[in-house]
């Protein structure tokens, strides 16, 4: 990766500047690799991660084509089908295809936006050593014949205690929620670094098209991920403790976790779509030989659908007998999903209609994309309609479309992509054009499998039976899937192959070898991993193409931005939000263990959890928390620098020395995650408390108001104190009082919630009603613990020096967090108060 | 186009005891003939954007004197808003249709889903049970309350009408109705667990007059063969 000084132009400036950027940003050989925290490193190894879970995932998929082959076949039993298609589904979805979708981001995006790198290079390895950990307990879990056998959906009750006693469901709900934190942190650091982090002259209107993808994808990560996270908590509070949340006989409901699920399910489905159209917006225009069509109303699109996905779960639900009525609300939001779609997809076709096409590799993949994705569409349209899901909910004909708007249009443009930027990451050229007959084993694989698929399911064969008859009329058509499938895997080897083979005898590839108009290829290739040697401006004018080729030598010399190496500091630029005008210098952490240490224990935490050694998971939870405060220990800068120059002219003071920091946005960042988990627990609270069976009629005895108005009091006191801290700080003055009573507050606030924990009724294991009185008391205990380990940071930062009147980012965040926990904790205990009378409005239902 | 439907319905590839394309019951014909409209227009809207994509790349130029603004408008919007509200208000129509609606009350039967097994239960005949038989009349509408005692399983015969999930906790209500007297298939449709794919159950309908008589001896036979 770092042999890129061929590529260099010739003469002194460019290679004495590589060789001293080089030294600062390189991860180190050997054993150092495991310290990486750069983008591109991180990014490579998170693709392949994610191709090596496709693939087991990938045969897990072959061996129920085996299995479903021919009627009564033995190939397995029910209980290791059960696990294999589980699997099969899960790790497709959260081994594969999220992660490699955040992969792509991870690798791209900052040289998309012409940036040297993300803004939180450790939590990037931290992201991707929890995803590695997570991957590989599930992964361990199938070959211990453990693995979860509820589905990927894992539908309560059946993935109760009750009726799942074994281990199996705990893996799915652990290793899953451990692997969706991981992706949810990388959202963050991803929207972040999209907003702060780009080429001066960049504004929001004209970032490159992928950026706006890849920025609405991690928002609607950052809304989507937390009410399967809730929901994931909550059940395995219930399996593990016996909280009846989703348990219909003491007043959970099973179609909870259903509501939970699809609020993350079905945005899911455009989170890993939308790179895929991402891609697509940015090589058709290159093949097209001429700019997107269309750029404002694609974003216009992209944003509408991301908001449509949010509000039409329920079309997952439509036969567990809601009104029709609403049914018929869901039923149109879903329809009406298909404007931004087609937007999209006749915005690609002028783009091909007013250009000079040419016709390539990549191109031929997006001929699969547009055949398959307008099918999968066309069949998605058909299941939004209420009456025909009716009967075709649940059976293959759904496997067959979910396989055609997720598989089909995450593979095809996946598989353009890694042609199309595989001279970037390799740095050479396809020799031989395998490329060509593996895409038409793929094509003709899939269609051959996922077609035949619509016929099974409208004959009646429902989803995840392991085994069938064979006089329903079926045979035939399984069979063709069956030999479908490995005409598609011998297709996805050969791609393999011609991957080994480009790496091994492909020519090196020259310099924008598609002439492509983006930033990423204005640089070394395979890239440096500073990326850029100095960071470019871009022209005033909108229509100002980018001309990579010319731009690139004088990059290299070091004539754009940061073009020298300073204080042995890793150096980037961040600039104003909209306007992208610079605002800060960043300097980024170097290369640590720490990301592996803290991903080890938090592993340890998750497999302590798993064999139910309840304790030692909390003492490492807490292990992996002091590690976090270890790391935020030194970081940033211990002295006041002022403005220092970027180059051009232009002085920046350092990010520690703003109020716009890349930190503060990652807190509000979080603050939506966290917030978006509250309020499904809120919604989780009202749906039970609305549509639950067997509540009771009242609850006796109330909680006591004292103790909830005592603990909102000191919530509130502790975040008074954090704002006399930081004006103390501020005026030059003492702030170690402040905080002394901040955290006096806040574990006043912990004692009052768990009395009030402690004296819920009916007991949080008799009755849902208590679960949820307890669950939402949990949540303030939590915030408040959180904000007493920021409050211990602040203290130990405000020592070392690196909180003084001119650097008080630390304390914002902490006023941030406790104001965040004061309105958390007063809707929360307002609420615990509250349900008595709510029980009593209600009254006892059947 | 009713005609024309019972014709492609009976074509052989549609055959099959669980087979939605081959409806033997009004809610199943109305979704049949939904799914063909259906299919109709996705083919001609696959067809359209296929024959697109061809154009603009065999021809380069083609769609040029169309306007980039006009491409997208025209496919975007003015597509989508002369297709999906029709079929919205057609599938919104034909699903009310479907429903159980109040003031109409037809016979009830109770049916339980368990791991692994159907339960029904009749109420209007003395409250006698079958296991994993359905017995119900022909040609006339008939309630079916769907609940379970376990998990979530869901009741289905694909050849009547759609399915209705059964929850525990709760009741669902699905009306169906037999054209013809005869043998027909049901499933459970909803993973339930290592017995979910033989969780079938059979379905008989008899001629009105004949059901009470036929269904107090299968209950009696019913209840010889579970001792």
């Amino acid at each position: 990766m770092s042999e890129a000084v061929e590529q260099l132009p010739q003469g002194g400036p460019a290679l004495r500047l590589h060789r001293q950027l080089a030294a600062i940003w390189a991860t180190g050989p050997g054993l150092q690799r495991l310290a990486a925290v750069n983008h591109s490193v991180i990014g490579l190894r998170m693709m392949i991660t994610s191709f090596t879970f496709f693939a087991i995932a990938g045969v897990l998929g072959m061996l129920t084509r085996v299995q479903l082959a021919t009627p009564k076949g033995d190939f397995m039993d029910p209980e290791t089908y059960n696990q294999v298609f589980t699997m099969h589904g899960s790790m497709m979805l959260f081994l594969f295809a999220i992660p490699m979708v955040e992969s792509f981001a991870v690798y791209l995006t900052p040289k998309i936006l012409g940036t040297r790198d993300f803004a939180f290079p450790r939590l990037t390895a931290y992201g991707y050593w929890c995803y590695l950990f997570g991957g590989t307990i599930l992964t361990v879990a199938l070959i211990a014949r453990v693995a979860p056998n509820g589905g990927w959906f894992m539908y309560t009750p059946l993935s109760s205690n009750v009726y799942t006693p074994g281990v199996n469901a705990d893996v799915w709900l652990l290793g899953v929620t451990f692997v969706e934190i991981s992706a949810l942190s990388l959202a963050m650091e991803i929207v972040v670094s999209i907003l702060k982090m780009r080429a001066p002259g960049m504004s929001l209107d004209r970032m490159p098209i992928f950026g706006w993808y890849i920025l609405v994808t991690a928002m609607m990560m950052i809304l989507a991920f937390p009410p399967l996270i809730l929901g994931s908590i909550l059940l395995e509070t219930e399996r593990a403790f016996g909280l009846p949340f989703f348990d219909p006989t003491r007043g959970g409901d099973p179609l909870l976790w259903q509501h939970l699920f699809w609020l993350f399910g079905h945005p899911d489905v455009y989170i890993i779509f939308l790179p895929m159209a991402g891609v697509l917006s940015t090589i058709i225009p290159v093949f097209a030989s001429r700019p997107l069509v269309g750029y404002r109303a694609i974003v216009v699109a992209i944003v509408a659908l991301a908001f449509l996905s949010f509000g039409i779960w329920v079309h997952h639900m439509f036969t567990v007998g809601i009104p029709h009525l609403a049914l018929a609300f869901f039923s149109a939001g879903s329809a009406i999903v298909a404007v931004p779609t087609a937007v999209q997809i006749f915005a690609w076709l002028a783009t091909l209609a007013h250009g000079r096409p040419r016709w390539d590799v990549p191109m031929l993949y997006i001929f699969g994309f547009f055949f398959v994705f307008v099918m999968g569409g066309l069949t998605g349209v058909m299941l939004a309609i209420v009456p025909f899901d009716w009967q075709a909910h649940d059976t293959y004909f759904v496997v067959a479309h979910m396989h055609y708007v997720v598989a089909g249009a995450l593979a095809f443009p996946m598989l353009a992509a890694f042609y199309y930027w595989l001279p970037l990451l390799t740095g050479r050229t396809a020799v031989h054009r395998l490329s060509v007959p593996a895409f038409w084993l793929v094509f003709v694989g899939f269609n051959l499998t996922f077609f035949m698929m619509h016929l099974t399911g409208l004959l009646g064969m429902p989803r995840r039976i392991y085994t069938y008859q064979g006089n329903e009329g079926w045979n035939w058509l399984n069979l063709l899937s069956s030999v479908g499938g490995f005409v598609m895997t011998i297709g996805f080897g050969l791609v393999v192959i011609d991957l080994i083979v480009q790496l091994r005898y492909g020519r090196r590839a020259r310099r924008n070898p598609w002439g492509s108009v983006t930033l990423e290829w204005a640089m070394s290739i395979p890239p440096a991993p500073y990326a850029f040697a100095s960071i470019p401006h871009l022209g005033t004018n909108r229509t100002d193409p980018i001309a990579p080729g010319e731009l690139a030598p004088s990059l290299a010399r070091g004539e754009g931005y940061l073009g020298f190496a300073r204080n042995g500091w890793q150096e980037t630029l961040g600039v104003q939000m909209t306007s992208g005008v610079p605002d800060q210098l960043i300097v980024l952490p170097r290369p640590t263990y720490l990301p592996l240490c803290t991903a080890l224990a938090t592993a340890a935490a998750v497999l302590a959890m798993l064999f139910k050694f309840y304790l030692l998971a909390l003492a490492l939870a807490l292990v992996t928390a002091g590690l976090f405060l270890f790391s935020g220990h030194r970081a940033g800068l211990a002295r006041d620098y002022g403005p220092m120059p970027v180059g051009h002219g232009v002085n920046v003071p350092p990010h520690t020395e703003v109020a716009e920091a890349p930190a503060w946005l990652a807190l509000i960042c979080t603050l939506v995650a966290d917030g978006t988990l509250f309020t499904s627990l809120l919604f989780g609270t009202f749906y039970l408390w609305i549509a639950a069976p067997n509540w009771p009629a009242a609850i006796t005895p109330e909680p006591s108001r004292m103790l909830a108005l005592f603990a909102v009091a000191t919530l509130a006191v502790a975040a008074a104190a954090a704002r006399g801290s930081l004006r103390a700080v501020v005026a030059g003055g003492r702030a170690s009082g402040w905080i002394g009573l901040a955290v006096l507050a806040l574990l006043a606030a912990i004692a009052a919630a768990v009395g009030l924990i402690v004296g819920v009724a009916p007991h949080p294991r008799d009755h849902a009603l208590g679960a949820t009185a307890a669950a939402l008391l949990g949540y303030v205990v939590l915030h408040a613990g959180i904000g007493f380990l920021f409050l211990v940071s602040n203290f130990l930062r405000l020592g070392a020096g690196f909180i003084a009147p001119r650097r008080v980012l630390d304390l914002r965040l902490t006023r941030l967090w406790l104001d965040y926990t004061l309105v958390t904790g007063v809707i929360a205990m307002g609420l615990v108060l509250a349900l008595p009378a709510l029980v009593t409005m209600l009254g006892a239902r059947p | 186009m009713a005609v024309q439907v019972g014709t492609l319905a009976v074509l052989p590839g549609c055959k099959g005891q669980l087979s939605a394309l081959d409806p033997s019951g009004p809610a199943g014909a109305s979704i049949a003939t939904l799914w063909w409209v259906m299919l109709v227009g996705a083919g001609v809207l696959f067809a359209l954007v296929m024959v697109l994509f061809a154009l603009v790349i065999r021809r380069p130029g083609w769609g040029s004197s169309v306007s980039p603004e006009r491409w997208i408008v025209l496919g975007g919007l003015v597509l989508p808003a002369a297709v999906l509200p029709p079929l919205i208000a057609y599938a919104l129509i034909a699903g009310e249709r479907l429903l159980p609606l109040p003031g109409h009350a037809p016979p009830r039967i109770e049916a339980v889903g368990r791991q692994w097994a159907w339960t029904f239960r009749y109420p209007d005949h003395g409250g006698v049970e079958t296991r994993n038989v359905l017995h119900m009349p022909a040609g006339t509408p008939v309630d079916i309350l769907v609940t379970s005692q376990d998990v979530i399983h869901a009741f289905w015969i694909p050849r009547f009408a759609g399915k209705i999930d059964a929850l525990p906790g709760h009741v669902n209500r699905l009306r169906i109705q037999a054209d013809q007297p005869g043998r027909y298939a049901g499933q459970c449709n909803e993973f339930c667990g290592l017995g979910h794919a033989g969780m079938r159950f059979d379905v008989i309908v008899y001629r009105p007059e004949d059901f009470s008589a036929a269904l107090a001896r299968a209950a009696v036979s019913g209840e010889s063969e579970r001792k």
